[in-house]
């Protein structure tokens, strides 16, 4: 480390200092834990932050300030998540960016709020009604905290779509030493505007799939935002081929843009035929198993998703590559397992699977020798 | 009548619906106010009423069923510009899903008017009552009438102190009164009471709107006047960096420890464990070595046992977990309940307990220390750590002599006796 540079942190405020220099501008908050410090940071940060009385209005107030052209954020938890859902498909349907971060913890209901989990997969890959995707990034360390942060914002504005950052209780609550001179600048995302003289057409998509923004606050043209299916014009309409194509859209300008936002770590061995998949917290237990593995001349590679939803293609390339393959994920079953490789996967597909305690480099080992 | 602010040609309702008569109202309120197109943002949500934004040239946002006001609420909070007149369209069912929001959006007097259409029933989903639907009122869902008593939805708005609250009977010219909610600075509240032509009237033979509403006890008249300024959000032109405002901890030691080290100190809340804890990590840390810190407590923060778990290592720290530690620190009755099963788990490591607690079973090495005689309850926990960095070679005592003697603790005791002494 450099011995000049290191303060003593936790990921709470790298991904509050992250967002805001990445240009999100407001907080809406309701406190839970374990979203507590993010919320605490937020109310000294943001330029705007705002109280909310529940959840509901948290999202409403965050598209309300996102019709005006602001970048709104938010830090929840499962219960908390629960009652936004309704309010982030009409987010996504209205074409809002906005950041949502998810802090999860050990359910089900109330469950624990001091403990962690990744039990929150299948619930945010459940969220849009018909099967729409969100951009989902999991956050492993403090440099992801720093750097995928920023991108949320980036996705969330060039998509116009709400973003979920997806953590962990025991991410944004440990206190860390880090060399700050690791965190590099970040750039204030790039927004513009419809500035055209014709009439402007709320949801006439451009090359990428995406429309052109325009806030409620002009002067010049009329603007519509509809959460109901509409037409180009944000006209509600029942089921007309417009309308209809409009709503296919939000799909397939989240899927068809997915390179734009595939982050990953391939950390690859020659000659491994085991390869452990995993994300966030357990993420780090992963890398101490694998480097002891290795040490003890175990052959063995890594994925790491930071991507996590919609599922990058190019995972399944990579775990077509190994004859075992491992997800080691903090919940019952293995969600993200199961979402990539179905309720039954084949016996090939293994899970190393913990609930109400942090993976821990000794179980992921068990696991690999246990072959 | 001519339109400013609606198309020409029929509205999306039913023949008789009370939504026309709201809709062309309000149109002509607005030409009195003089208002410019582009700076009326309606916000509408679900019911038929919500099916106006297409006849209207204004901004328009339609979200979900009951929500609008919460969503106009964001809106306004979001202007910087005070011409601009966010207007909400939400029926009686969508104010009672969403009360909460109402109220809170009244009593924090945001800049905003709520055109409240209340037909007394959900006309959209086939007549059923709304939590506003009066004594005795029939709808095809309850032929024998309605058996609990709707409440006076603009008594409680105005209980808020909202700024403005009024109710009208939605016959004739009303854009007067419409005029009047919309002028009044902060939120206003205007109570439309309308009857539903496909569901209330075949229901409810020859009911008349005023009688219902009387019969109701629903006054028709202003509720609240009181024209106060709206909130409108700070706005912070610069906040400082939550990075850069960071101390830097200089590293001026060096710690001898090549493996890492997993520590767990329990003792009582109240007693200065976490920020003992903290002091030891940031010392660790200017002795050159990686660290995480984690505390664990109960929800009742002041009250039980409080926990933290530290890692030193010379090497980058990945998994921060530490379900075996090599050291436990116990301080107090409160810490030794809360370790009592890691200890009894434990079969290597040290464990250090306070002298006054009894010698839990464990395979550990036990080492008994007076640490609450010698250093007193609220020093203990810093106590014990100084001895753990000495005894164990954790790193030098003088890194967190430095902390202790410089920092806000410096004089709360003697810490530099304390250290040689342990």
């Amino acid at each position: 480390m450099n011995s000049n540079n290191i303060i003593f942190t936790d990921s709470s405020r790298l991904i509050t200092e992250s967002l805001v220099r990445a240009g999100a501008d407001v907080f809406i908050g309701y406190p839970i834990t374990p979203a507590n410090l993010l919320y605490q940071y937020a109310s000294k940060r943001y330029p705007v932050f705002m109280a909310a009385p529940d959840e509901i209005t948290t999202l409403q107030w965050m598209s309300g300030f996102a019709v005006s052209g602001h970048i709104p954020v938010t830090a929840t938890s499962f219960p908390g998540y629960a009652l936004m859902i309704e309010s982030i498909n009409m987010a996504a349907m209205m074409e809002l960016p906005m950041v949502i971060i998810l802090v999860q913890r050990m359910g089900p209901a109330t469950g624990t709020a001091t403990r962690g989990a990744q039990g929150d997969i299948s619930v945010i890959q459940g969220t849009m009604s018909g099967g729409f995707s969100l951009p989902t990034f999991s956050l492993s360390n403090a440099a992801d905290c720093w750097e995928i942060s920023a991108k949320a914002v980036e996705v969330a504005v060039k998509f116009r779509t709400p973003v979920i950052l997806l953590t962990s209780k025991e991410e944004v609550m440990t206190m860390y030493s880090l060399d700050k001179s690791s965190l590099g600048p970040i750039n204030k995302a790039n927004r513009t505007f419809y500035s055209g003289n014709e009439t402007f057409v709320p949801y006439e998509p451009n090359e990428n799939l995406v429309p052109e923004f325009l806030p409620v606050t002009s002067s010049e043209h009329q603007v519509r935002f509809t959460a109901s299916t509409h037409d180009k014009k944000g006209i509600i309409q029942n089921a007309s081929p417009e309308a209809l194509a409009n709503s296919k859209r939000l799909h397939t300008k989240i899927v068809s843009n997915l390179k734009d936002f595939t982050w990953y770590d391939l950390d690859e061995q020659h000659e491994a035929e085991t390869l452990l998949v995993s994300f966030g917290i357990t993420a780090q237990a992963c890398h101490e198993a694998v480097a002891e593995l290795r040490n003890e001349g175990e052959k063995v590679s890594l994925l790491t998703a930071k991507t996590l939803l919609p599922v990058p293609p190019v995972y399944y390339s990579v775990c077509s590559r190994y004859k075992r393959v491992i997800f080691a994920e903090e919940n019952l079953t293995g969600q993200y397992r199961q979402l990539m490789f179905g309720i039954q996967p084949p016996a090939h597909i293994e899970g190393v699977n913990e609930f109400g305690h942090m993976i821990s480099p000794m179980h992921i080992k068990k696991v690999i020798h246990n072959a | 009548m001519h339109r400013e602010y609606l198309h020409e040609g029929a509205l999306p309702f039913c023949l008789g619906c009370g939504h026309t008569l709201i809709a062309e109202n309000i149109d002509k309120a607005l030409q009195s106010l003089n208002i410019p197109l582009l700076d009326v943002i309606l916000v509408t949500d679900i019911g038929c009423h919500g099916i106006i934004d297409k006849s209207f040239k204004t901004h328009t946002v339609h979200g979900l069923h009951g929500r609008s006001i919460a969503l106009a609420s964001g809106i306004s909070l979001s202007l910087t510009n005070p011409e601009k007149k966010v207007i909400v369209f939400i029926g009686d069912g969508g104010a009672t899903i969403g009360l909460q929001h109402l109220i809170d959006s009244a009593h924090k007097n945001f800049n905003l008017t709520v055109v409240l259409h209340n037909n007394m029933l959900y006309g959209m989903t086939g007549g059923q009552p709304s939590e506003l639907t009066p004594l005795g009122f029939k709808t095809p869902t309850l032929p024998e009438g309605n058996k609990i008593k709707g409440f006076d939805i603009c008594e409680v708005v105005a209980s808020t102190g909202a700024s403005y609250v009024s109710r009208v009977v939605g016959i004739g010219n009303i854009s007067e009164q419409l005029a009047e909610a919309l002028s009044r600075k902060g939120f206003s509240l205007i109570e439309v009471m309308e009857i539903c032509p496909s569901y209330a009237v075949k229901s409810n033979p020859g009911m008349k709107l005023r009688q219902v509403t009387e019969d109701a006890g629903l006054s028709v008249k202003v509720y609240a006047d009181h024209n106060i300024e709206g909130f409108r959000p700070e706005i912070k032109s610069e906040t400082q960096s939550l990075i850069d405002t960071m101390p830097v901890i200089p590293v001026g030691y060096r710690s001898e420890r090549s493996v890492p080290a997993k520590i767990l100190i329990a003792g009582s809340a109240g007693e200065g464990v976490q920020s003992a804890a903290e002091l030891f990590a940031r010392a660790a840390i200017a002795s050159g070595l990686n660290v995480t810190k984690k505390g664990s407590y109960p929800v009742t923060v002041g009250i039980g046992f409080s926990a933290s778990d530290i890692i030193l290592s010379p090497d980058p720290i990945q998994y921060t977990g530490s379900p075996d530690p090599d050291y436990v620190i116990i301080t107090s009755t409160d810490g030794l309940e809360y370790t009592a099963g890691l200890i009894k788990k434990m079969n290597h490591g040290v464990v250090y307990l306070d002298e006054s607690l009894p010698t839990p079973e464990t395979k550990a090495t036990v080492v008994r220390i007076d640490y609450r005689k010698t250093a007193g309850a609220r020093n203990a926990a810093i106590y014990s750590l100084l001895g753990l960095a000495k005894r164990e070679k954790l790193f030098p005592t003088e890194a967190m002599l430095d902390i202790l003697n410089q920092g806000k603790l410096s004089g709360k005791a003697d810490w530099n006796k304390m250290a040689e002494g342990i």
